[in-house]
C-alpha cells in the first residue's frame, strides 16, 4: 500500500491488479449505495415508522413484491462488499504481515456469511412465518 | 497536535497533519464503522425475521422506543455524512484539480448535512413528540 499522504480517500493503487478493482468497486459500489441504502433509510424511517414494522408487515409490504425483494437483495450485495471492503482498508493501514493475512480470511468468511443470512432471509421471504 | 512534527508518526502507523481533509478523513472512517457494525446487526435481525419473529418483533417495539430512535439518528447521521463525504471523494479522486476544493466540497456536505438531516430528525421523533412511542 501506498504511503502517499492523501487528503482525500485511499489512495488509488498503482498497477491494474486486484488492488485497482477493489478501489474502483469501492467506489462504483458508493454511489450505488448512495442511491440505495439512502433510499432504504428513507422508505423505513421515514415513509413507514418502526413502530408499524413486524415481521408479519415485511412479508406484506416489502416482499410481497419480487422488485421490491430484487432491489433488497441489490443493496445487501452493495452494502456486504463496501462495508467489509472498507474495514479491509482500514485493518490494512493499522496491521501488517501475518497478522493481516489472517484478519483478512475472517473478514471474507464473515462477510459471505453475513451475505448468505441475507440472501436466505430474502429467499425464504414467500414462505410462512415461524 | 501534541508532539509530532507535521506529516510525522504519532507512535502508530498513522500520518498526522490536522486540518479539515484529516477532519473530514477521520470522520469518514468513524462513520463507516459505526454503519457497519449497523449492517451486522440489521441483517441479522431480518434473517430472525424469518426463524423467530416473535423475537423480531421484540427488537423492533425497541427500535420504535424513544433510545431505538435516538440511536436511529446517529445512525441516520453516519450514513448521510458518509454517503455526502464519499460522494466528495469520489469528486476529487476521478477529477484531482478539484482536490484545491477539498475544504469548500466539505463545508458543501455539511450544508447538505444539515439542509437533509434535520427534516428526517423531525419525522424519526415526531411520534415522541405526539405521546405516539
Amino acid at each position: 500500500m501506498s504511503a502517499r499522504y492523501s487528503r482525500v480517500g485511499r489512495p488509488r493503487p498503482q498497477g491494474s491488479g486486484r488492488e485497482l478493482a477493489i478501489w474502483l468497486l469501492m467506489r462504483l459500489t458508493g454511489l450505488g449505495l448512495f442511491v440505495f441504502a439512502l433510499s432504504h433509510f428513507l422508505i423505513v424511517h421515514v415513509l413507514f415508522d418502526p413502530s408499524n414494522q413486524t415481521a408479519q408487515w415485511i412479508t406484506d409490504h416489502r416482499w410481497g413484491n419480487d422488485l421490491w425483494r430484487f432491489t433488497d437483495g441489490t443493496l445487501l450485495v452493495l452494502v456486504v462488499f463496501h462495508a467489509f471492503a472498507g474495514i479491509r482498508t482500514i485493518v490494512s493501514d493499522y496491521v501488517g504481515g501475518t497478522a493481516r493475512r489472517v484478519i483478512v480470511v475472517i473478514i471474507v468468511i464473515l462477510a459471505l456469511v453475513l451475505a448468505a443470512m441475507g440472501v436466505m432471509a430474502i429467499l425464504a421471504a414467500k414462505g410462512p412465518i415461524p | 497536535m501534541g508532539t509530532a512534527a507535521p506529516g510525522g508518526s504519532f507512535g502508530l502507523k498513522v500520518t498526522y497533519r490536522g486540518g479539515e481533509g484529516m477532519l473530514a478523513w477521520a470522520f469518514h472512517r468513524i462513520s463507516g464503522i459505526g454503519v457497519w457494525a449497523f449492517v451486522l446487526l440489521h441483517v441479522f435481525d431480518i434473517w430472525l425475521s424469518r426463524v423467530n419473529a416473535p423475537l423480531y418483533d421484540e427488537l423492533l417495539s425497541f427500535y420504535a422506543s424513544l433510545p431505538g430512535r435516538m440511536l436511529e439518528i446517529v445512525l441516520g447521521a453516519g450514513l448521510l455524512y458518509h454517503a455526502l463525504n464519499g460522494l466528495r471523494i469520489i469528486v476529487m479522486d476521478f477529477w484531482p484539480p478539484l482536490t484545491r476544493f477539498h475544504t469548500q466540497l466539505w463545508i458543501a456536505v455539511w450544508v447538505l448535512f444539515v439542509v437533509i438531516g434535520l427534516p428526517v430528525v423531525y419525522v424519526i421523533i415526531k411520534p415522541v413528540l405526539e405521546g405516539r412511542a
